[in-house]
């Protein structure tokens, strides 16, 4: 004896958001239905363990008749075959699309091929994210980079347009694709300690500053890739450390500004040549898209690990790169200011943002 | 050529790929009417094709115009190849051919496939121009319009209620003929689809013609229903109510049905000629007889059953209808006497119009089924059910009614033999309304009609000496001038007016029987041996459930029998009401055959008290508080062992064997259950194990649940369907109820389960349907909808009067008087209910405490609390009175904006009930009735059986929508599915269903909610349909 067909379907489609939420953590209906009876659904209502089987699978299966819907989420919009509310349909999109910034660490940077989804299994043993759930966000994450990648206009916008997401999730994806097309170094063990929102925070700044985007907003570009023209022009910036002069100058300059003011003054005084060279190299090098791929494991090695050594606390970095920038306008003979300007703008924050255990 | 059909196509979007290479489709359409067929361009490569065609004209008999429906076919283009089916669309054009309903149809529509169910949608205009057509022998009946509302639809008066319509059409089943063995299943589902349109269209205009000879103009409660008889054919047939319509201007709308919309049946309806005489035709054969009947290649078997309320059996229908009909005859030379069929499949009736109800009548036959030769001339198909009308009228007549309520029609098919069964309600109209067929006689009517208004319907029609069976009558509780019977039940809705104590609630009966696996005439007369059985049994079921949870009535009681190759199986649904008018039910006792083993009495007076405790319980839980009348004992647990029997079936004499049957139980007290014998543990069995509803939760199967009344806007329609495998192959008849009993309360709870969020909430017109598709299934498919209401009774209370339309203002303010006085049986010992009962005075106090459902638990447990509640309900009761009815509708209490968020589609509310809470239906678009069929040969991969049914039920309701919004409506009232035939073949990967639904497309608009201070308590979202 056994139920062999039980279906409920509701003019207005019943969706559970916690239901909603174990199909979207992969969970089988057997472990749905365990973790809700551990929730206590079984109290509410006196249901047996039937009842809530048979109310999980329901759920199971609208969401995989939706999930078809969900790629391109403008369709749930417009479909007729599911009756849902608006609160409901925006829920349904932006749960679908969130992510555990875990597994987007994981895949940060790399290629969002099949080669990648192979690896798929060791991230979800590694992360304790269910295979299903890392699927779902590895495919989300390629969709919207196929659609988003050869689009014009401004990268997040794109994004929220196409998939219909909240501003900060729009950002995060934004994020995951620049990583992914750009392909920056992420993986390395130096790297590890860095979270996902660090990421995607250097990618916000790097997507408005370095773009071509950033500079005009002329449609017809696109915001995934840096702009050349001002990758080439940073070369100029090398007369910073190779003319001997300036590079004292430039020392003078900021140690009178920070005399007295941070506590690491005897080794920044000391480290002030290694540490311009080393700035001023990464912006000479990325020309190269190999360089540009080690963008942050440059800024680790050559900037962040050097102060971390000599125990600089977060206030002496920033006070240090504020004027490390600003005291650069200062020497008589530089005239780049505004590359200047616009690539210290950029790595400042990102150091920042990375300056931490 | 008075009609001109245009068609545009405007767009498509969301198409299948169907060119794999280019991941695109060249898409273009077919736009076929009868046999004229145009095409558009091909939109080449695009998935969101834009035709824009120009407008195709079809020039068109409007004969044609009601018959077909316009078939919409979209196309892959390929040049080398045969052109690829997307998928079609199916549009009836009937609402346009009425000035009053829709006048254009646009909008999106799914494109359906019967393989791959909807595959993207399509943007279609479609206007019609008629011109007048004044040719008197014309064929098409353009114009009456049909609604499934079972009552006066709202916006809308009756000027005339004409009587009964019916017709039938038969044809050959696509799906048997030759050539389906050629052709794919895609050609031959499109073929049975295409020809289900075509029949529904011509039935419907065959009835309008009817209607129109008849002078009406409009088909209320129309019913149409589908026989797929297999090898013999296929039938459409139909019932209805004709009417003359008028729509009312503006206003009131909300509440014109019983103040306005009174309806007077004229007399000179034109008889059809195969009228047959008044009396009873005893169309009523024995088995022997059935057998005999072979010779003429049909089987039929039909035996009378005869169920109603609160009455003995023994004595014939047949037999005692003499001396009543002379009673009548005095009483009523009605219109309605020379009528063929004196039948209304309403519901429920504009006030006045209903006189007096008797009970149940119903009639079954089995038949064999053969051949239909002539599909234009279905003649056995119609005898067959002149045959079951006429042995309905007969049965009116001896219960001393002149018409049936309430009326419906249903088969039942299993290989060759079919269960047709009839169905409806006994009752006397008003014969002033049927005479003068004048408007006015409504307020004369009020003021010299003998029958108060709350409680004149319960009165029996038939004189006490000359009772047709015995019954037990007493005086009505109400008016104390005439005899009401104990118990009452009905298939209609529960009449406005009436007085109720409490709640209602969903009651059910259910039944398997085994049967032996037979073939033809066998299997026919085996059939029909276990049907009355299964009838009674069902019955007494029925009558037990009702005592148990302290009610007296059952109105919208539908008894379903299905019939399967090895079993029958039986549901009873119906809602159960406490009538004030009716005396209090009695209590249930158990008896054992050896009183003197001392465990044995223990193991007696436990489950005694169990069943005295549950009935106690469900008192309190549908706030049933009643004092009981000094003498009377009814409500004591433990009656008197006398022979008040109520619940038997009266038998037309040719039934001898049966009638036996019934003597032997006629001599025992149906009350008093022996647990030793095999079927009382089974009754009982099934009577404790029936759970009660959760907290919050109502159920019933009509219209509206007595007692509650302000509901809020929160509507959530929805259909549910299990099936259920029988592995085992040796039941028992006691297993096996088991089994269906677990099957039926699993599936409320789940329904329960799901709907929680919806609480306090009632689950309105419970539509429960059953089927055997196969061998070892049972299939059980439910629609109901479920409504939230306001759980603050407080508040409502106040209200009640007016936010319920259907309550009468006299009515209501007698009823605030009868709260009672004192403490009754509820707060003592349920062993010594007599000394708390007894008072006299008022009877009964009609409105739940201001205490809401959730604390009721605390509330049974406290005496004093008890005391301070009583003081409360008076408090209020006070308050009610002053405060005066305001006859003024539903529509103070209940309004709510309501807007409809940005969506690009537009949001269509389902309902199977005949309004929308807070809502005012402002037009009736015209009636919708489709039938899909969705195959599978890939049964695996969409999910299995659950899987697939999900989709194509989800697809049907799409279609629907969408159906609507093209006519312009938001909402579809008096929806039902009327059909759902389910078979798979898990072997073969396979799986095939049918599903026809029905209901009516409106427009309503919400009322703006400006004065109504509505409680504070937990109102829905007010853009969102389901709960937050």
């Amino acid at each position: 004896m056994s139920v062999e067909l039980d279906v409920f379907v509701g003019n207005t489609t019943i969706m559970d958001e916690e239901v909603y939420q174990l199909w979207l953590d992969g969970y089988t209906v057997d472990d749905a239905v365990a973790v809700r009876m551990e929730g206590g659904a079984l109290q509410v209502f006196e249901a047996s363990m039937e009842v809530l089987h048979s109310d999980t699978m329901d759920q199971f299966r609208t969401f995989q008749m939706c999930e078809r819907l969900l790629y391109y989420p403008s369709k749930l919009t417009n479909q007729l075959l599911f009756q849902i509310p608006p609160q409901k349909q925006a829920m349904l999109i932006e749960r679908y699309y969130e992510f555990d910034s875990t597994f987007a660490r994981e895949v940060l940077g790399k290629k969002l091929s099949k080669g990648t989804k192979k690896d798929l299994d060791d991230i979800s043993t590694k992360t304790g994210i269910t295979l299903k759930s890392c699927r779902r966000q590895f495919d989300n994450f390629k969709r919207v980079f196929k659609v988003v990648e050869e689009l014009k206009g401004p990268l997040v916008e794109n994004v929220q347009h196409h998939f219909l997401l909240s501003d900060a999730l729009a950002r995060d994806y934004a994020a995951i694709v620049f990583f992914a097309n750009s392909r920056f170094e992420t993986g390395k063990r130096k790297l590890q300690y860095l979270s996902f929102q660090d990421f995607a925070f250097c990618a916000g700044q790097l997507i408005s500053n370095w773009t071509v985007g950033a500079v005009d907003n002329m449609m017809e570009d696109m915001d995934v890739d840096l702009e050349k023209d001002f990758l080439h022009n940073l070369k100029e910036l090398k007369i910073l450390i190779n003319d001997k002069d300036m590079l004292d100058q430039h020392r003078n300059l900021v140690c009178a500004q920070l005399r007295g003011k941070i506590t690491v003054f005897g080794e920044m005084e000391a480290n002030f040549k290694n540490l311009s060279r080393a700035l001023v190299n990464i912006a000479a090098k990325l020309t190269h898209t190999k360089d540009v791929r080690d963008l942050f494991i440059d800024l680790v090695e050559k900037f962040v690990e050097p102060c971390r050594s000599d125990r600089w606390a977060i206030g002496d970095v920033r006070l240090f790169l504020t004027h490390y920038t600003s005291t650069a306008h200062s020497l008589d003979s530089f005239r780049y200011q505004q590359i200047w300007e616009r690539y210290m703008g950029v790595i400042k924050s990102c150091i920042l943002k990375m300056y931490h255990d | 050529m008075p009609g001109k059909l245009k068609a545009k196509i405007v767009a498509g979007r969301h198409l299948p790929v169907m060119d794999r290479a280019s991941d695109l489709t060249d898409a273009f359409v077919e736009v076929k009417f009868g046999n004229t067929t145009f095409k558009t361009d091909v939109f080449p490569k695009s998935l969101n094709p834009q035709w824009n065609s120009e407008w195709f004209k079809f020039e068109v008999d409007d004969e044609d115009l009601q018959d077909e429906p316009l078939q919409i076919t979209v196309l892959d283009h390929d040049t080398y190849s045969a052109n690829d089916a997307i998928g079609k669309v199916y549009i009836d054009i009937d609402p346009l051919l009425s000035s009053e309903a829709a006048t254009v149809i646009s909008g999106w529509f799914p494109i359906y496939d019967t393989i791959h169910g909807i595959r993207g949608e399509i943007n279609v205009l479609v206007k019609v121009d008629l011109f007048n057509d004044l040719n008197r022998f014309r064929q098409s009946s353009c114009g009456v319009r049909f609604f499934c509302t079972t009552s006066i639809p709202l916006c809308y008066r009756a000027v005339v209620v004409h009587g009964f319509v019916e017709e039938l059409v038969v044809n050959e089943d696509p799906e048997y003929q030759w050539i389906d063995r050629i052709r794919t299943p895609r050609a031959s589902n499109e073929a049975r689809q295409r020809l289900i349109s075509l029949m529904s269209g011509e039935l419907q205009r065959k009835i309008g013609l009817k209607v129109l000879e008849m002078g009406g103009n409009a088909v209320v409660g129309y019913l149409q229903c589908f026989d797929l008889e297999g090898e013999s054919g296929l039938v459409v047939r139909a019932i209805g109510t004709a009417c003359t319509l008028e729509k009312l201007s503006g206003g009131g709308a909300t509440n014109n049905a019983q103040h306005t919309a009174n309806s007077s049946p004229s007399k000179d309806m034109k008889e059809s000629p195969k009228a047959c005489m008044s009396g009873c035709r005893s169309s009523h054969s024995s088995p022997v007889h059935g057998a005999a009947s072979r010779l003429a290649q049909s089987f039929s078997v039909s035996y009378p059953t005869l169920l109603f309320s609160g009455m003995g059996s023994g004595g014939s229908a047949g037999k005692e209808a003499g001396p009543l009909k002379i009673l009548l005859r005095q009483q009523t030379q009605t219109a309605l006497e020379q009528r063929e069929f004196p039948f209304f499949t309403l519901t429920s009736f504009p006030q006045g119009f209903l006189l007096h109800v008797a009970g149940v009548v119903s009639a079954r036959s089995v038949k064999l089924l053969d051949r239909i030769h002539n599909p234009d001339e279905p003649e056995t198909r119609d005898a067959w059910w002149e045959e079951l009308r006429q042995e309905i009228k007969s049965h009116a007549r001896a219960l001393g009614c002149h018409a049936v309520v309430g009326y419906s029609e249903s088969t039942s098919i299993c290989e060759e033999v079919c269960i047709l069964s009839a169905s409806g309600t006994a009752a006397v109209l008003n014969c002033r309304f049927l005479q003068d067929g004048c408007l006015d006689v409504l307020s004369e009517h009020r003021c010299d009609d003998s029958a108060p208004p709350g409680c004149g319907f319960c009165h029996v029609p038939y004189d006490e000496l000359n009772m047709p069976f015995p019954a037990q009558l007493s005086p009505c509780c109400c008016c104390h001038r005439t005899k009401v019977p104990d118990v009452l039940f009905t298939t209609i809705d529960l009449p406005t007016d009436a007085q109720v104590t409490g709640k209602g609630c969903l009651i059910q009966a259910r039944l398997c029987r085994l049967k032996k696996k037979s073939q033809g005439e066998g299997n026919a007369t085996c059939i029909s041996n276990l049907l009355p059985f299964l009838e009674y049994e069902l019955h007494t079921q029925l009558l037990n459930k009702l005592k148990l949870c302290g009610m007296n009535a059952l109105f919208g009681l539908c008894i379903q029998i299905s019939v399967g190759e090895n079993m029958l199986v039986g549901l009873a649904s119906a809602t159960g009401v406490y009538l004030s008018a009716l005396p209090s039910p009695g209590g249930i006792q158990i008896a054992g055959k050896t009183p003197n083993d001392l465990t044995y009495d223990q193991h007696v007076s436990s489950i005694q008290r169990k069943i005295n405790d549950t009935i106690v319980k469900n008192r309190e839980l549908y706030e049933i508080h009643i004092t009981e009348v000094a003498e009377d004992v009814i409500g004591s647990p433990i009656p008197e062992p006398r022979q008040r029997s109520r619940l038997f079936r009266s038998h037309s004499e040719s039934s001898d064997e049966l009638s036996e049957l019934d003597l032997s139980h006629g001599k025992k007290d149906a009350f008093v259950l022996e647990i030793d014998d095999t079927d009382a543990v089974e009754d009982l069995h099934s009577l404790l194990t029936d759970a009660p509803t959760p907290p919050g939760f109502y159920s019933c199967n009509t219209e509206i649940m007595p007692g509650i009344y302000n509901w809020t806007s929160a509507i959530q329609m929805f259909t549910s369907v299990r099936v259920f495998r029988l592995n085992n192959a040796n039941l028992t008849n006691l297993g096996l109820n088991k089994i269906f009993n677990e099957l039926c309360e699993n599936l409320l709870k789940s329904l329960y389960f799901k709907l929680r969020s919806m609480v306090p909430c009632c689950l309105c017109r419970l539509n429960f349907t059953v089927a055997v598709p196969e061998d070892e299934l049972i299939q059980v498919a439910v629609t109901a909808v479920a409504m939230s209401f306001h759980k603050d009774q407080t508040q409502e209370a106040n209200k009640a009067a007016q936010a319920h339309s259907q309550m009468k203002a006299i009515a209501e303010t007698e009823e605030q008087l009868q709260f009672p006085l004192e403490l009754n049986a509820e707060s003592a010992s349920p062993l010594s209910p007599k000394g708390s009962g007894p008072q006299d005075g008022s009877n009964s106090h009609g409105r739940a405490p201001s205490v809401d459902y959730s604390s009721f638990a605390d509330r049974c447990s406290s005496w004093i609390e008890q005391l301070r509640l009583r003081a409360h309900t008076i408090r209020r009761g006070s308050i009610k009175t002053s405060s005066s009815p305001l006859p003024e509708g539903r529509s103070r209490s209940l309004r709510s904006t309501r807007s409809f968020p940005g969506s690009s589609v537009s949001v269509v509310k389902m309902t199977p009930l005949s309004f929308i809470p807070g809502a005012k239906i402002v037009k009736y678009l015209g009636i919708i009735n489709m039938f899909f069929i969705r195959e599978t040969t890939s049964l695996r991969e969409e999910g299995g059986v659950s899987g697939f049914l999900h989709a194509f039920i989800a697809e049907v309701f799409a279609m629907v929508r969408a159906h609507v919004a093209a006519l312009g409506g938001n909402a579809v009232v008096s929806y039902s599915m009327k059909e759902c035939v389910f078979m798979e073949n898990p072997n073969k990967n396979q799986a095939q269903c049918l599903i026809n639904v029905s209901g009516d497309a409106v427009i309503f608009t919400r009322e703006s909610d400006q004065e109504g201070h509505l409680p504070q308590t937990s109102h829905p979202q007010p853009t969102e349909d389901t709960p937050p």
